[in-house]
């Protein structure tokens, strides 16, 4: 699995994480490229059913990430994606996705250093969790053996 | 169709060093709705927006995406040349190759991969975007200034001198800030009272000024033009208007064992007090944690004595509520205390004292009157020795930066000892002496040649007494790390500058971003120095980093100016990209089904109720509806909307799932 390139989505609000991230770019602090980035105004944005629809697209991890409690631009967006990501998570789980494919962690404008890491943690996180088969490949896959075994 | 114009920047070569941008524009020109795709040097600079300008008419484009550095840097200038192009800016988007690819990236295949697939992405939301016209929003002119030390002072006047309300909040009983602690300023040794007070007199009098001294900034709602502040004004237990500040009631306190924070406790004050004889406004205030009366219930001295009966001991705090267009922020900075040296014995020794307590020493108006006299006998200091750097630049202790003021007021303070004790003998250690600015290192030559301040470079290792005087042990780097011993009989340190207790939670009553040390931060470091990450709120002064008086000044003029182009506008244009609920055709009118969970978690209370009415007047459904003239566009409500009846432009469902989509699969 040495060659496998993992592809991790990043949600991240527009404020902290996604100015964190330019500030790493203006350190010059090198990371993973697997990362790629989609901008959000604000935590709170994140509809979570995009996580689904990204690991069903191919994603092999997620990154969320926004400002730090207290932080956020908008006064509260960051305290209603906790607590929807609260719920979320155990539906997530539930659904058989294994949850340390998803890194949830907050970067505010002036962690750049930060940003690096927590690509590089997830990055290499997912390298040693191998591509993501969906849950419903998994069980069509089973299923489907059973039949033509059977 | 859709035909997208995409303009790939080298950026010099801080792109080009690590994509291959050729094969990017290539690559990307091949895409099916790609009307256009081109690379250049520098998209920025005009022959750049001109290429933009004129491929939008040449070749019909209906979405651009400029592929270049963040769009926290150029996506305005990018929308104007649009615009200036004949689209709408809301049709063009930026790829950020720069910060979140050729800087962060080795140069390899991956690299330009990636700079692929972050184009395209854009390539695919912007075939959604829609074209937008600014929105109108109100200012009202009034502007708040928050800390009332030499920078806030500096832009109130500055502000009310161009015609403009200001109200100014400062926390202690007087404004003036650490300017009126000093003794002398450099670099030209003029008394800082001398040149401070008629300013802070000037702030009281001027008519387009509103100050409020013993108060705090409560929370703050809204948005640039439209702030709605709380400020709370705490009990000075007194009537100010029937107070004349004859001062009796401070003279006969029986209470006099207060440490004295504007003496930086080098003297004793009352629980009635005026925290220096200059203050403005020159009114006294009543320290309710010490007061005996607060404390014990019973004493009232000064209500007895006071000839206009101005004490309130039952007044309470006062919320004002007030309408703010912009806010300056200029709540200055602290100095590290004791417990952080423990190996210089501060705070255990008496006569090792920091800066600002030197200060107030030198100072004619200070517990001395100006004598040099040290703390523990009020003797006369023959050897005296100076740490610079006390704390700054040592990553090990957590502070990393260079305090900028200290090696200036170092070389200010050895010289005003020499100039006041002539037989003295005055030491200092330093790192490095940087001292960059206008006649400063002259200053500090001076201090060198004509004061024979004697500089050793080199650190200090440790502070101990023996035989009733001070043992300083340090090295002299410049002898070869020779070590050194100095026997003193006073240890100034020049601690580090840090941030003002209470600056985080002011940064997050005011949603602007701050950094590690809790310095509030400005929303560019080279670009936008006096600006914040949150349009309409301005920085001033030390409270962004320590800084001297001059620095101080320059920045409040700044963000002075920068106020009143906003004040010169009757009204701002602000980006259209806000929330908006869906309409149909009757009788549905809208997917929305009124459940107005919306409502509850909008920040800025920007969602409404629209009645849909039969021709007689009867209700047939009440949905949601957007303000726009409220809404931030934080998108909250619409990733909470159950019935995905709420969208929000520049980031709608569909283009964020575009993006998705883009990102993870090649087409
Ligand atoms: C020992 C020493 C010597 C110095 N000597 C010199 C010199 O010779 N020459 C020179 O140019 N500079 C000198 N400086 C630097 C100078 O003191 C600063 O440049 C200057 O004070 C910065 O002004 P400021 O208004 O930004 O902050 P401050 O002077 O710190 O004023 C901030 C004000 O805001 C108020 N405030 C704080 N928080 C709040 C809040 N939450 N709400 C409301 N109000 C608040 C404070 O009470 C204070 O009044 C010296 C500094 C030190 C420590
Ligand atoms: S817009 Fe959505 S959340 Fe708001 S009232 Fe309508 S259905 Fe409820
Ligand atoms: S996007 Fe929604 S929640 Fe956010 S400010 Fe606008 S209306 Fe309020
Ligand atoms: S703006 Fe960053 S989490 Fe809300």
């Amino acid at each position: 699995m040495s060659d496998f390139e993992p592809k991790v989505v990043a949600f991240v609000c527009n404020w902290c994480t996604y100015a964190g991230a330019d500030l790493t770019g203006t350190s010059r602090i090198k990371y993973a490229s697997n990362v790629k980035i989609i901008r959000f105004p604000c935590t709170g944005r994140i509809d979570f059913m995009l996580l689904l629809k990204a690991f069903a697209n191919g994603a092999d991890g997620i990154i969320v990430s926004g400002c730090h409690p207290n932080d956020c631009h908008y006064t509260s967006g960051n305290f209603h994606a906790k607590r929807r990501w609260i719920m979320f998570k155990e539906l997530m789980d539930f659904m058989g996705i294994d949850m340390n494919r998803i890194t949830f962690s907050w970067v505010s404008a002036a962690e750049g250093a930060k940003w690096a890491d927590v690509v590089n943690a997830t990055v290499t996180r997912i390298r040693e969790l191998g591509p993501y088969v969906s849950y419903k490949e998994m069980v069509d896959k089973s299923v489907e053996e059973e039949v033509k075994n059977g | 169709m859709a035909r997208i114009g995409v303009f790939v920047c080298h950026c010099g070569e801080n792109i080009s060093a690590t994509v291959d941008c050729g094969k990017v524009a290539d690559t990307i020109g091949k895409l099916k709705h790609v009307a256009y795709s081109t690379e250049y040097k520098y998209m920025c600079s005009d022959p750049g927006q001109t290429l933009i300008k004129d491929a939008i008419r040449e070749h019909k484009l209906t979405g651009v995406v400029v592929s270049a550095c963040s769009p926290r840097m150029h996506e305005p200038t990018f929308r104007k040349a649009c615009a200036e192009g004949g689209l709408n800016p809301f049709l063009c988007e930026m790829a950020n190759l720069r910060e979140h690819c050729s800087w962060v990236h080795e140069k390899n295949e991956l690299t330009t991969e990636k700079a692929i697939d972050i184009i395209r992405t854009q390539v695919e939301k912007v075939k959604l975007n829609s074209a937008l016209q600014p929105i109108r929003v109100p200012v009202t002119k009034t502007s708040m200034v928050i800390g009332g030390g030499i920078a806030g002072i500096q832009a109130a006047l500055d502000i009310a001198n161009c015609g403009h309300k200001v109200v100014m909040v400062e926390r202690s009983p007087s404004i003036g800030g650490h300017m009126s602690q000093l003794s002398e300023t450099f670099p030209t040794l003029d008394c800082s009272q001398c040149i401070l007070t008629p300013r802070m007199v000037e702030v009281a009098q001027h008519p387009n000024i509103t100050l409020y001294t013993y108060a705090e900034v409560e929370s703050v709602e809204g948005f640039i033009g439209n702030f709605k502040v709380k400020i709370r004004k705490k009990a000075k237990s007194l009537d100010e208007k029937a107070c004349t500040g004859c001062g009796l009631c401070t003279t006969k306190c029986p209470q006099k064992k207060i440490p004295n924070e504007f003496e930086q406790g080098m003297g004793m004050r009352p629980a009635i007090y005026v925290p220096f004889p200059q203050a403005v406004p020159n009114r006294p205030v009543i320290d309710k944690e010490h007061c005996t009366y607060y404390i014990k219930g019973k004493c009232k001295v000064c209500e007895i004595v006071c000839p206009t009966k101005a004490i309130r001991f039952d007044q309470p705090d006062e919320i004002l509520d007030l309408e703010i267009g912009a806010i300056v922020v200029s709540t200055g900075f602290d100095i590290k205390h004791a417990d952080f040296f423990p190996e210089y014995g501060y705070g255990k020794y008496k006569d090792v004292i920091d800066g600002l307590q030197f200060e107030r020493l030198a100072s004619a108006s200070g517990p001395t009157a100006g004598a040099i006299l040290r703390p523990s006998d009020g003797q006369v200091p023959k050897n005296i020795v100076f740490i610079a750097c006390a704390g700054s630049r040592d990553p090990a202790k957590g502070i990393a930066y260079c305090s900028k003021i200290c090696c200036m007021y170092t070389a200010k303070h050895a010289m005003l000892y020499k100039h006041k004790v002539h037989e003295g003998n005055a030491h200092v250690f330093y790192m490095d002496i940087r001292s960059g600015g206008k006649n400063y290192d002259e200053f500090v030559r001076r201090a060198i040649e004509e004061d024979y301040v004697n500089y050793i470079r080199g650190r200090v290792s440790t502070v101990y007494e023996r035989d009733g005087k001070l043992i300083v042990k340090g090295v002299d780097t410049l002898l070869g790390a020779q070590p050194v011993e100095i026997v003193a009989d006073m240890v100034v340190l020049a601690t580090a500058g840090v941030a003002n207790p209470g600056a985080e939670e002011l940064a997050q009553k005011l949603h602007v971003s701050y950094d590690s040390h809790k310095f509030f931060a400005e929303a560019h470091p080279k670009l936008k120095p006096v600006e914040t990450n949150t349009a309409g709120i301005f920085l001033a002064g030390a409270c962004q980093n320590p800084k001297d008086i001059p620095d101080s000044v320059s920045q409040a003029s700044g963000a002075a100016v920068k106020v009143a182009a906003l004040f010169s506008q009757n009204g701002l244009t602000r980006e259209p990209l806000v929330a908006f609920v869906n309409r149909t055709a009757p009788p549905m009118y809208s997917t929305c089904v009124g459940c107005f969970l919306c409502q509850s978690v909008c920040p800025y209370q920007a969602i409404e109720r629209e009645d849909f009415k039969t021709r007689d007047g009867k209700i047939i459904k009440t949905v949601a509806k957007i303000n726009e003239g409220l809404c931030q566009g934080c998108g909250t409500c619409v990733a909470l909307c159950r019935s995905k009846s709420i969208d929000l432009y520049g980031y709608s469902n569909n283009q964020v799932y575009a993006e998705v989509v883009a990102l993870l699969n090649e087409f």
